[in-house]
C-alpha cells in the first residue's frame, strides 16, 4: 500500500520533469518545431474494477490468532474494503479460502480452516454482500504461504484468502 | 482347518492347506510375552527352503529372506546369520540335527521346501521347530500359483508369530498412505499403498487432486478417504481391486476424516456447514445418515470401538481441542483426555482389541507433537514417540504396532514410522517419495 503509493508519486515527480525539460530546449533552440502536446499525468497503478486491485490495495488477505476465528480490528477494516468493493462491483464472486499454519493435526485443522473461511464469508454478509456471491473452501495446513518453522511464518499461513472470480 | 481353506480359496490365493504331520502343542519353553516392556529378541534360524530346480532354489530362498525380515522387523526376533549353520535341510523331511542348531543358541528353527506340483502350481512348505525341546510346534503347506510366492511368506511368518506369541500375526497386511511429491506450499498428494514390508508399492491416484486421510475398511478391499476433486473436498470411497471411485453423499458443505465402522457397513466423518464442524455416521448399503454430535465446537476425528458400540472423537468443545467417547448413537459424550499439563489431543483411534486409544499429542508449552495411547475411560496414558510434527496413528491389525508418519520443520521430510505399543523398536517404512497419513489394512482374508 505504501509502496504503491510511493511509486504514483515517483511517477508524478518523473512526469512533472518531462513537463519542464521540454520548455527549457525550446528556449535554446529556438528553431526547432514545437514540441508535442504533454499529456496529463495518469494515475498509475491497476484499474479499480481489477484482481489486482483487490489483491493488492483493498487487500484480499486476513491475519488469525492461534487456533483462533475471530476477526481482529485490522481484519474487520480489510473486510469492509472487501465488502465495499464487492458492491461496487456486482458481477464479481468471491471464495474464502481457509488456512492454517503447521502446528495442528490435518483433520483439526480442516474444520479450523472451515471457521476461518466463513467466519470473512459472515463478515462480509454483515457488510451487505448477497451470501449468493461468497463461496468458502477450507485447505487446514496443506497450502502454506510460507514453510519456515517460525513465528512469523506461522502467523503468515493463518489467514483467511479471499479470491475474486 | 476347513475355515482357513475356504477363507484361502477366497483370497484367490487358493488351494491345499495341510497340516504336517501331528503337531503337539506348542512347547511352553518357546514362547514370547510381549505384553510386557522390551524383549529380548528369540534368536530363530531359517535357512533357505530348498527348491529342486533354479527358479524354486531363488523362490526358496526370497521365501526364507521375506520371513526373516518380517520377524526381525518385529523387534521380538533374531534371525541367525545363514553361514553360521551347520546342518543343511535338503528337504522337509530330513530330521533336524538339534544338537547342531543349539549350538548356534538357535530357540526357534523354520524348515520348508519350495515345490512345483502336478498341476503347474507350487507348493511352499514349512515346519516350526522347538530347537531345545526337539518338537514341532507349527507346519503347514500352501499351493498356490509362483506369484503369490511373498505372499505366501507374509502367511508363513503370521504362523510363527502367532505360534510362539500367541497374539495373531500382522504380515500379510497393506499399507495405504499419502505419497508426497513438489514444494511444500503447493504439495502433490497422491493415494498410494504397498505391503506393509514396502513391497508391491503402486499408485492409486494420478496426483491432479490433492487427497487426504484414507482408511482402510475392516472388511473389504475398499478405502474411504478425503479428496479436493474439482477443488470440493469431500468424502470419497476407493475400491483398490477396480479402481472405481465414488463420492459419499451430497453435502452443502466440506465432509472430512472418514473411518470405517468395524463391520465395515458404515463410514463415520465430519460435515462442515456454515463454519461448524459435526459428526455423522452413514450406512453404505441404505445411505442413511445419523447425526451423532450436534455442538458449536469443531467434532472430529471419529473412530468407532471394535464393537461398533462407541465412537472416540476430538472436539474443542471445552475450549481447546480433546477426546471424547460417546455411544455409537451420540448420547453420552464423555470427556476422557486431561493430561498433565496444556496438551491439545487428537486423532484418536481406538485398537482393533478395544483396550487402548492411540492419539496425537500438541503442548503448546514444549512445541512438540507426541504419539500416545490412553484407555478408553482416559487411565493409563502413555508416550510412545514424539517429534517436531507426529501424527496420524494408525494400528496394525492386532494392535501391538502403531504406524504414524513425522514431518521434519520447514517443510522438510515427512516419512513413515512404525513403533512398538511397548514404546519400543521404532522403525522407518521406506517408501519411494515422502509419506504421510498411514493407515494400517486388517489381515488378508
Amino acid at each position: 500500500m505504501k509502496l504503491r503509493f510511493l511509486s504514483l508519486i515517483a511517477a508524478a515527480i518523473l512526469l512533472s520533469a518531462c513537463a519542464k525539460k521540454p520548455v527549457e530546449t525550446v528556449a535554446a533552440v529556438a528553431a526547432a518545431p514545437p514540441p508535442p502536446p504533454v499529456a496529463a499525468p495518469k494515475p498509475t497503478g491497476p484499474a479499480p474494477d481489477s484482481l489486482e486491485y483487490f489483491n493488492t490495495v483493498v487487500g484480499n488477505l486476513v491475519s488469525f490468532g492461534y487456533d483462533k476465528y475471530d476477526l481482529d480490528a485490522a481484519a474487520q477494516s480489510k473486510l469492509k474494503g472487501q465488502a465495499a468493493w464487492l458492491k461496487q462491483y456486482p458481477a464479481r464472486t468471491l471464495t474464502v479460502e481457509g488456512h492454517c499454519d503447521e502446528r495442528g493435526t490435518r483433520e483439526y485443522n480442516l474444520g479450523l480452516g472451515d471457521r476461518r473461511s466463513n467466519a470473512v464469508r459472515q463478515f462480509l454478509v454483515a457488510e451487505g454482500v448477497a451470501a449468493a456471491r461468497l463461496k468458502t473452501i477450507s485447505y487446514g495446513k496443506e497450502r502454506p504461504a510460507c514453510v519456515t518453522s517460525d513465528e512469523t511464518c506461522w502467523a503468515r499461513n493463518r489467514r483467511g484468502a479471499s479470491t475474486v472470480q | 482347518m476347513l475355515k482357513a481353506l475356504t477363507k484361502i480359496l477366497r483370497a484367490g490365493v487358493l488351494a491345499v492347506l495341510a497340516v504336517l504331520l501331528t503337531v503337539p502343542p506348542a512347547n511352553a519353553q518357546v514362547r514370547l510375552d510381549i505384553t510386557r516392556g522390551r524383549v529380548e529378541p528369540m534368536p530363530i534360524a531359517i535357512p533357505v527352503f530348498p527348491g529342486n530346480t533354479d527358479e524354486l532354489k531363488q523362490m526358496g530362498k526370497d521365501v526364507a529372506e521375506v520371513i526373516a525380515k518380517d520377524l526381525e522387523r518385529s523387534g521380538l526376533f533374531r534371525p541367525l546369520d545363514q553361514k553360521a549353520f551347520l546342518q543343511e535341510l535338503t528337504s522337509l523331511d530330513v530330521q533336524p540335527r538339534f544338537a547342531d542348531w543349539r549350538t548356534l543358541a538357535a530357540q526357534a528353527l523354520v524348515q520348508g521346501s519350495v515345490d512345483m506340483q502336478a498341476n503347474g502350481q507350487i507348493r511352499i512348505a514349512f515346519r516350526l521347530w522347538d530347537v531345545f525341546g526337539g518338537q514341532q510346534m507349527e507346519g503347514k503347506g500352501f499351493g498356490t500359483d509362483a506369484a503369490n510366492w511373498r505372499r505366501v511368506a507374509h502367511m508363513i511368518a503370521d504362523l510363527i508369530y502367532s505360534t510362539i506369541t500367541g497374539e495373531s500375526g500382522y504380515f500379510d497386511t497393506r499399507v495405504v498412505y499419502i505419497a508426497e511429491s513438489g514444494p511444500a506450499i503447493n504439495r502433490v498428494k497422491r493415494l498410494a499403498i504397498m505391503d506393509q514390508d514396502g513391497a508391491n508399492h503402486r499408485y492409486l491416484t494420478d496426483g491432479s487432486a490433492l487427497v487426504l486421510t484414507p482408511r482402510f475398511s475392516p472388511t473389504g478391499p475398499e478405502i474411504t478417504y478425503l479428496s479436493y476433486f474439482r477443488n470440493i473436498p469431500r468424502v470419497y470411497m476407493f475400491n483398490i481391486d477396480t479402481g472405481r471411485q465414488e463420492v459419499l453423499g451430497d453435502f452443502p458443505g466440506m465432509t472430512y476424516a472418514p473411518r470405517f465402522s468395524p463391520d465395515g457397513n458404515g463410514v463415520a466423518f465430519s460435515a462442515a456447514l456454515n463454519g461448524n464442524s459435526d459428526i455423522y455416521s452413514m450406512d453404505l448399503r441404505t445411505r442413511r445418515m445419523v447425526r451423532l454430535t450436534d455442538n458449536p465446537a469443531i467434532d472430529t476425528s471419529p473412530s468407532f470401538s471394535p464393537t461398533g458400540d462407541q465412537v472416540t472423537f476430538a472436539s474443542d468443545r471445552g475450549g481447546t481441542q480433546q477426546i471424547y467417547v460417546m455411544n455409537a448413537d451420540g448420547t453420552n459424550p464423555q470427556r476422557i483426555s486431561f493430561g498433565t499439563g496444556k496438551g491439545r489431543y487428537a486423532t484418536p483411534v481406538w485398537s482393533p482389541r478395544g483396550d487402548l486409544i492411540a492419539f496425537t499429542r500438541y503442548a503448546s508449552s514444549d512445541g512438540f507433537f507426541y504419539i500416545g495411547v490412553m484407555k478408553p475411560d482416559g487411565s493409563g496414558e502413555r508416550t510412545l514417540a514424539q517429534g517436531f510434527l507426529v501424527e496420524a496413528p494408525t494400528w496394525s491389525p492386532n494392535g501391538r504396532v502403531l504406524m504414524y508418519f513425522a514431518q521434519a520443520p520447514n517443510g522438510g521430510r515427512t516419512r513413515l514410522f512404525s513403533i512398538d505399543l511397548t514404546g519400543y523398536n521404532q522403525r522407518e517404512m521406506i517408501t519411494p517419495q515422502d509419506a504421510s497419513d498411514p493407515a494400517w489394512s486388517p489381515l488378508s482374508p
